[in-house]
C-alpha cells in the first residue's frame, strides 16, 4: 500500500474546488464582472442618489438601496447562472461533467454558491455607496438582514435562469435574458418606485418575481408595500420550485 | 436475458437508441476487456458517439442492456473507473491547466500525480497557462490528461486526435500505448484508419447502427483480399479499369493506381502490355479498402 492508497477520498473537497472555480472562471470574465458589479452601482449612484435627489435620511434613499439591490443580484443570478449554463450546454461542457464521476449536483450547487458570493460583494458595494454618498443610516440588524436578504435573494433567479439556460442555446441566451431582466427590473418598480409609475405597472407588478423580493428587501428599511412577508416568501418558493422542476424536465429531454 | 460476460469492464447488449426517427444504433453488441485496445470505426453517422454516450451513461438505450464494471453507467462508482476525453468538452478558456487537473483529479478516489499527468500527457511548461490560451493541439492534450489523470481501469476516447497534426497525433498514440501497457484498457472511436491500425488490438467496424465486422486489424483486412498496385505506365487507367480481376484503376500523369483481387494476374499483363512500365509497388489493401469495402456491402 503507497500512501496515496491509504488516503481517504473526500467527495465535499470537490464541492468546494468545484464552486472556487466556478467562482474563479468568472470572476475573469469581465463582460461578465463589469456589468455584474458596476451597472447595479453606476444605476443606484446615477438614479438613486444624484438624479433621485434621495440623499440623507429620506425614506427614498434607503428605498432605493433596497431595490438596486435586488436589481444587481437578479442581474448575477441570470447571467451568471443562466447564460452559462445555456452557453456550458451548447459548448458540450455538461454533457462533458455528467459523464466524468463529479459528484451530485456539484456544479449547480457552484453556480448558486458563486451567484452568492456575487450577491454578497453587490450588496457591500452598494451599502458603501449607500453610507458614503446617500447618507442612508440603518441599525446593524437592518444591514444584516439586507444582505442575508440579497445573498439568499439570488436563488428564484438562479433557478429562473437555469430554466431559460435549459431552454435556449447560448448564442441567444444573453438578450433574452436582458429582454426578461431590464423589462421586470423596471416593471417592478427597482430602478424608480411604482408610487411615481403610472397606477398600471403598480397592478401588474405582483407578477413579476422580482417585485416579491424587493418587497421583503423593502420591509426590512421598512418601506414596503405593507403585504405580509410570508406571501412574498411563498411565491418565490413556488416559483424557485417550479422552474426547477421545469429545468430538470428540459435537460432530462434534451438527451 | 442476456448476462453479462463478468470479466468485461464495458458492455452493450442488444443495445439500440434512436433520435426521433433516426435510428442511431440498432441492437448492437459489444465488449470490452481488460488491457485491450478497442477501436471502433465507421463513417460519420455509424453511431461511434451515441455507443460511447450509452457506455457512459450520457445517454438512456431504447433498449438492451448497458453495463459499466458490472453496473449500471449512471453508478458514479462506476464512472470513478472510467476516463472520459469527447470531441467536444466546452472546457472553461479563463481557469489554468493546474486548476482544471485539481478539479478533476478531485473527483477520482486514487489520482494519478499532477506531475505522471504532465509526464504522460506532455503537458510540460503548460500547467499555468489558461486553457483559453493554448493551441488546439495542446487542448487536446490538456483533454487526455483530464482523462487519465483519475488512473482509470478504463479510458474512452471520443476521436481523440481530430484536428491533430501528424506529429501531435503520434506523441498521442505513444501516450495511449503507455497506458495500455500499464493494463488500461481504452475504447477509442476513430475515423482515421491508421489509427486503428497504429493502436488497436481489436476493430469492431459499424455503419449505420450495426456491428457489420469485428476482429483483429489483420482479420478486418483479410475481409478482402485486395492488393493494390501502384506504377508509372502508359497504359489507360479507363483501359485497366475494364481487365479481368481489376476493381478499379486510376491515374494521373502516368501515374496509374489499380485496386485488384489478384496482383498475380494483373501485374503479369501489365508487364506483358508496357515494356517501360516502371516503379512497381504491389501492397495489400490496407483497413481503409477493407473498411470501405464491409460498409459499401452493407449499404
Amino acid at each position: 500500500m503507497t500512501m496515496i492508497d491509504l488516503q481517504v477520498h473526500h467527495p465535499w473537497r470537490s464541492y468546494v474546488l468545484e464552486a472556487k472555480y466556478e467562482f474563479l472562471r468568472l470572476w475573469r470574465t469581465p463582460s461578465f464582472v463589469l456589468p455584474s458589479l458596476l451597472f447595479p452601482a453606476v444605476f443606484y449612484t446615477m438614479f438613486g442618489v444624484l438624479l433621485g435627489g434621495s440623499r440623507g435620511s429620506s425614506g427614498m434613499a434607503s428605498y432605493m438601496l433596497a431595490t438596486y439591490g435586488v436589481f444587481g443580484i437578479m442581474g448575477a443570478a441570470l447571467f451568471g447562472f443562466g447564460v452559462s449554463i445555456a452557453i456550458e450546454r451548447e459548448r458540450g461542457f455538461l454533457k462533458f461533467k455528467r459523464a466524468l464521476p463529479m459528484p451530485p449536483g456539484a456544479l449547480l450547487i457552484a453556480k448558486m454558491v458563486m451567484a452568492m458570493l456575487f450577491a454578497a460583494l453587490i450588496s457591500l458595494i452598494l451599502a458603501l455607496i449607500a453610507i458614503m454618498l446617500a447618507g442612508v443610516e440603518l441599525s446593524l440588524l437592518q444591514w444584516l438582514l439586507l444582505f442575508a436578504v440579497n445573498v439568499l435573494g439570488v436563488l428564484p433567479f438562479c433557478a429562473l435562469g437555469l430554466w431559460i439556460g435549459t431552454l435556449i442555446g447560448g448564442q441567444a441566451a444573453p438578450a433574452v435574458v436582458n429582454l426578461l431582466y431590464l423589462p421586470m427590473a423596471f416593471l417592478s418598480g427597482l430602478w424608480m418606485p411604482l408610487s411615481i409609475l403610472p397606477s398600471f405597472i403598480g397592478t401588474l407588478a405582483p407578477i413579476w418575481p422580482s417585485h416579491h423580493l424587493a418587497q421583503i428587501a423593502l420591509k426590512v428599511v421598512g418601506r414596503d408595500a405593507g403585504n405580509s412577508v410570508w406571501l412574498h416568501f411563498g411565491v418565490l418558493a413556488v416559483i424557485t420550485l417550479a422552474c426547477f422542476v421545469l429545468a430538470r424536465r428540459r435537460l432530462a429531454v434534451a438527451d | 436475458m442476456f448476462m453479462s460476460n463478468p470479466t468485461a469492464l464495458a458492455s452493450l447488449r442488444g443495445a439500440s437508441k434512436s433520435y426521433r426517427t433516426q435510428i442511431a444504433l440498432d441492437g448492437i453488441d459489444l465488449e470490452l476487456h481488460g488491457g485491450e485496445l478497442l477501436a471502433l470505426l465507421g463513417p460519420n453517422g455509424a453511431g461511434k458517439t451515441t455507443a460511447i454516450g450509452l457506455l457512459l451513461g450520457l445517454l438512456n438505450a431504447d433498449a438492451g442492456e448497458v453495463r459499466l464494471f458490472a453496473e449500471s453507467p449512471q453508478s458514479l462508482r462506476a464512472r470513478r473507473g472510467a476516463g472520459v476525453m469527447l470531441q467536444n468538452a466546452g472546457i472553461p478558456e479563463t481557469l489554468d491547466v493546474s486548476e482544471l487537473l485539481e478539479l478533476t483529479r478531485s473527483y477520482y478516489a486514487q489520482p494519478r500525480s499532477v506531475a505522471d499527468c504532465v509526464a504522460l500527457a506532455g503537458l510540460d511548461g503548460l500547467l499555468d497557462r489558461r486553457y483559453g490560451t493554448l493551441s488546439g493541439g495542446q487542448q487536446r492534450r490538456v483533454q487526455f490528461a483530464l482523462a487519465l489523470c483519475g488512473r482509470p481501469r478504463l479510458l474512452f476516447l471520443d476521436e481523440p486526435t481530430t484536428g491533430l497534426d501528424i506529429e501531435a497525433r503520434q506523441g498521442l498514440w505513444k501516450a495511449i500505448r503507455e497506458l495500455v501497457e500499464q493494463g488500461c484498457a481504452v475504447l477509442l472511436t476513430t475515423h482515421y484508419l491508421e489509427e486503428a491500425e497504429a493502436l488497436a488490438d481489436r476493430v469492431v467496424v459499424l455503419n449505420k447502427g450495426r456491428v457489420v465486422a469485428q476482429g483483429s486489424v489483420a482479420e478486418i483486412r483479410a475481409h478482402v483480399a485486395q492488393r493494390r498496385i501502384r506504377c508509372v505506365s502508359t497504359l489507360a487507367p479507363l483501359a485497366i479499369a475494364e481487365w479481368p480481376d481489376v476493381r478499379s484503376a486510376t491515374g494521373t500523369d502516368g501515374r496509374v493506381e489499380i485496386i485488384a483481387d489478384s496482383a498475380e494476374t494483373v501485374v503479369r499483363r501489365l508487364l506483358a502490355e508496357d515494356k517501360d512500365l516502371r516503379d512497381l509497388e504491389v501492397q495489400r489493401a490496407g483497413l481503409a479498402e477493407a473498411f470501405i469495402e464491409l460498409t459499401k456491402e452493407a449499404a
